[in-house]
């Protein structure tokens, strides 16, 4: 699956910054989540919890999340389910009457918690994320039937008959519309300089583990 | 010369034999009426669209995004990269205030590019096609080649997010966005302003994560366009087109439905009010045919 080279990157992430901020949550999230210094400004309206289209389906929406951090509840917030809720509409973006950058927040949450190896293992959205990554940045450019395969082979074999099957009438569809190459499968689209993406992204990689490691 | 020329950005689903081909078909017809030469960027990348998070990480975004403006800067100097993709060119232009809102994170990407032999000097703009449409032509200058007004035809335009958030169109609001109406009018379509499903998500990427809560989005999407008496939707973005029509058969055989909408791009309108084949307006390419479109290209 190709997710494990983004699984963990120091021997034990979690240990490390449990000892660095103890019991500050607030100050560990405003340092190492993206955007996470945006958090504080939360009013608690409820604006966003009110404006998400996946809104019943989060255990726990923005705004409880927003405070649940400055409560210091660390391990309810990055075990929870929610932020992988996110569909990156905006809505609740354009809509705080703060501007906090929600959206962005939550992703940035979602990768923390992933980072830390503490995001639920079986979440459907953070394995689809850690694909679709590992699949764009394979080739620099997505390959859309590769992808596909990925999420519906990714609990076996039986699985994904089953579940290619069930959607049979959307790939025939795709398929005669011309909008699905079944050669995708043994190359496709792709960077001429994929040495050149690779080597960037390593370099970014770098850098910006440097800078987590020594904040401010 | 071209009447304008711009750095074009198709973005993966654009592709050939991509989910969104299609797309790429009638905006290449459209801009050939409107004189307008696209030139790709050479060898542009994923920009890690909206999806991409867990994986990525804050500096890989934007060094991916960055990639694509150095390559326009440094192949097409002067001109605006221009995207067809909501997601590209969100993440694209979020990228873009980003390094221009923090030196650190500039020298930082700048680094990272080194690394593939590039440089981003943040000189080169990146917009959507629709604001190219409204603003370097305006609605009066793209309803001069219009030689087949799609009369009697009823269009459900659904903008979705990200055409329309966090940036959007300027002048546009966040909650009622009028320019997709306005272009359909444009063309001589009837566009239904009282369809009230404008601006909902249709899941996005969670189509494939979450397939039943995003399919109930996509329910309200359709249903509302039937409640309007549309013929059919139009939409600015290929991930809305992708989930609102491929998971219509979906819903029908999971909720004993029976939706058959068809989604099209504005792209697709315009190419066919400008005369455009059924082929040039990627018509060919949808799996719940816009009947009344093709019958209007078909038409001599």
């Amino acid at each position: 699956m190709g997710a494990t080279s983004t699984e963990t990157n120091m021997a034990d992430p979690n240990a490390t910054a449990l000892a660095r901020y103890r019991n500050d949550f607030l100050k560990e999230v405003e340092e190492r989540v993206e955007e996470g210094p945006w958090v504080k400004m939360c009013m608690q309206c409820g604006v966003c919890a009110g404006s998400c289209p996946f809104g019943p389906h989060w255990e726990h929406s923005p705004q409880k999340i927003f405070m649940m951090i400055r409560a210091g509840k660390r391990d309810e917030v990055l075990r929870s389910d929610s932020m992988w809720m996110c569909t990156s509409c905006y809505n609740c973006v354009v809509r705080c009457p703060r501007q906090l950058p929600i959206t962005q927040i939550m992703h940035g949450l979602a990768t923390y918690a992933h980072r830390l190896g503490l995001a639920p293992k079986l979440q459907p959205t953070r394995d689809f994320s850690l694909q679709f990554w590992d699949n764009c940045t394979r080739t620099g450019r997505v390959n859309e039937l590769k992808l596909t395969m990925g999420v519906y082979f990714k609990d076996g074999l039986a699985a994904g008959i089953r579940k290619g099957w069930e959607m049979r009438r959307v790939a025939l569809g795709l398929l005669k519309s011309g909008r699905l190459n079944p050669f995708e499968l043994f190359g496709g689209h792709r960077c001429k300089d994929q040495k050149g993406v690779a080597a960037m992204l390593k370099k970014a990689r770098e850098i910006e583990e440097q800078r987590k490691r020594a904040p401010g | 010369m071209a009447r304008k020329e711009y750095a074009f950005y198709p973005g993966c689903s654009s592709q050939l034999k991509a989910s969104a081909s299609n797309y790429l078909t009638s905006v290449n017809a459209m801009c050939k009426t409107l004189d307008v030469k696209l030139t790709p960027i050479p060898d542009w990348n994923c920009c890690g669209a909206s999806i991409g998070y867990a994986g990525a990480g804050e500096l890989q975004r934007h060094v991916l995004n960055a990639r694509n403006f150095a390559l326009a800067e440094a192949h097409l100097p002067g001109q605006d990269v221009v995207a067809t993709c909501a997601a590209c060119w969100l993440n694209a232009r979020e990228s873009k205030e980003k390094l221009h809102g923090s030196a650190q994170l500039l020298a930082d990407t700048n680094e990272a590019l080194k690394e593939a032999g590039l440089r981003y000097e943040g000189k080169a703009d990146v917009r959507h096609m629709v604001e190219v449409l409204i603003e370097d032509f305006g609605y009066d200058e793209l309803k001069k080649p219009v030689v087949k007004p799609l009369e009697g035809v009823k269009f459900a335009g659904y903008v979705g997010c990200q055409t329309n958030r966090p940036f959007g169109i300027a002048g546009e609001s966040f909650e009622n966005p009028l320019y997709l109406d306005k272009l359909v009018e444009t063309v001589g379509g009837e566009a239904l302003t009282k369809y009230d499903q404008k601006v909902t998500c249709c899941g996005g990427a969670l189509a494939f994560s979450e397939p039943e809560k995003s399919q109930k989005q996509i329910r309200d999407i359709v249903e509302a366009a039937y409640d309007q008496g549309a013929d059919m939707i139009v939409t600015p973005c290929p991930l809305c087109q992708a989930n609102v029509e491929v998971y219509q058969s979906e819903i029908n055989q999971r909720q004993g439905t029976k939706f058959a909408m068809p989604v099209t791009y504005y792209s697709q309108l315009m190419t066919v009010a400008y005369g455009g084949t059924a082929r040039e307006a990627g018509l060919d390419g949808h799996l719940i045919q816009p009947v009344k479109l093709q019958e209007l290209a078909a038409k001599k």
